[in-house]
């Protein structure tokens, strides 16, 4: 989970159709607004209705790690197609304290916070793709995924 | 955006409109909390029928409202969660595990009625607590 951001080849075959839209979290507000974009993001690219909550509550979790852990950072949300497959990508990413034990903290119910601990294992469980780099002291990304097959 | 809040008979029933960040979600756990000793109420219903997400915080907090409302004597329960979102929910991990929940108002307030009498009829000495 915390190898390097190296594209799959699946990735650099896919385009993207919408651009990244960018949203940047620094207040508990930013977070509403984040999951909100993110909902109508997957219903323009014709997500079912159950999958824009999922989405939207994958994005919830991880703008709030944002907050609780870097205090600022931001969201990324774009579209892209790869061959009859359409998904919408999540970016989080924030120049914080960095995530000391990533395993660890994949692990449901562990939090340096004081949280449930649900935050990335749930986003996980979520979304399709889920990959997370981080590096002690100079903050962490998140990267994560939804897939729907086109014309479904 | 604050949640208003409305006494009906014994109960207390918060009825979410919007979208509510952490910080509403926290002012409803304090305001509940606060009216139930003031209008003695014996139940508290909390309609989240227009939330369109549920995350941990806003689980977390209708878990702390249910309980905090118990110790204070009240029962709690949480009515309205669309099935979208019971789905992301589950996948979350999220439980509400020793919550009461009903499908709408409705059954919420039916569920109270027999909570309410239940105390009622294991005597007098139980409504003086809370």
């Amino acid at each position: 989970m915390s190898r390097p951001s190296s594209e799959s080849t699946a990735d650099r075959d896919a385009s993207t159709v919408a651009d990244d839209l960018l949203i940047p979290i620094t207040a508990d507000v930013d977070v509403v607004t984040a999951r909100q974009r993110g909902r109508d993001l997957a219903a323009e690219a014709g997500f079912s209705s159950g999958d824009q909550t999922v989405i939207a509550a994958a994005i919830s979790e991880i703008a709030r790690n944002i907050l609780m852990y870097a205090k600022r950072g931001e969201i990324a949300l774009s579209v892209v197609a790869n061959g009859d497959r359409q998904g919408v990508v999540v970016v989080a990413r924030d120049q914080g304290p960095g995530i000391r034990d990533v395993p660890r903290a994949m692990q449901d119910g562990y939090s340096t916070s004081g949280g449930l601990g649900l935050g990335l294992p749930g986003a996980r469980r979520l979304m399709d793709d889920f990959d997370v780099v981080s590096d002690a002291g100079k903050g962490t990304t998140v990267t994560m995924k939804k897939w729907r097959r086109m014309n479904a | 955006m604050e949640v208003p809040i409305l006494k009906q008979g014994h109960y207390l029933i918060a009825s979410i409109q919007s979208a509510l960040t952490d910080a509403d979600l926290s002012q409803l756990r304090e305001a509940l909390i606060e009216r139930v000793g003031r209008f003695r109420a014996r139940g508290v219903i909390v309609d989240v029928t227009a939330l369109d997400v549920m995350d941990s915080f806003a689980v977390r907090t209708l878990r702390d409202i249910a309980h905090m409302a118990r110790l204070r004597g009240a029962e709690t329960v949480i009515v309205g969660i669309q099935p979208e979102v019971a789905f992301a929910m589950v996948q979350l991990g999220l439980t509400l595990k020793g919550v009461s929940t009903a499908l709408d108002l409705e059954e919420g307030l039916a569920f109270l009625n027999v909570q309410t009498q239940l105390r009622i009829d294991r005597g007098p000495g139980r409504l003086d607590r809370g």
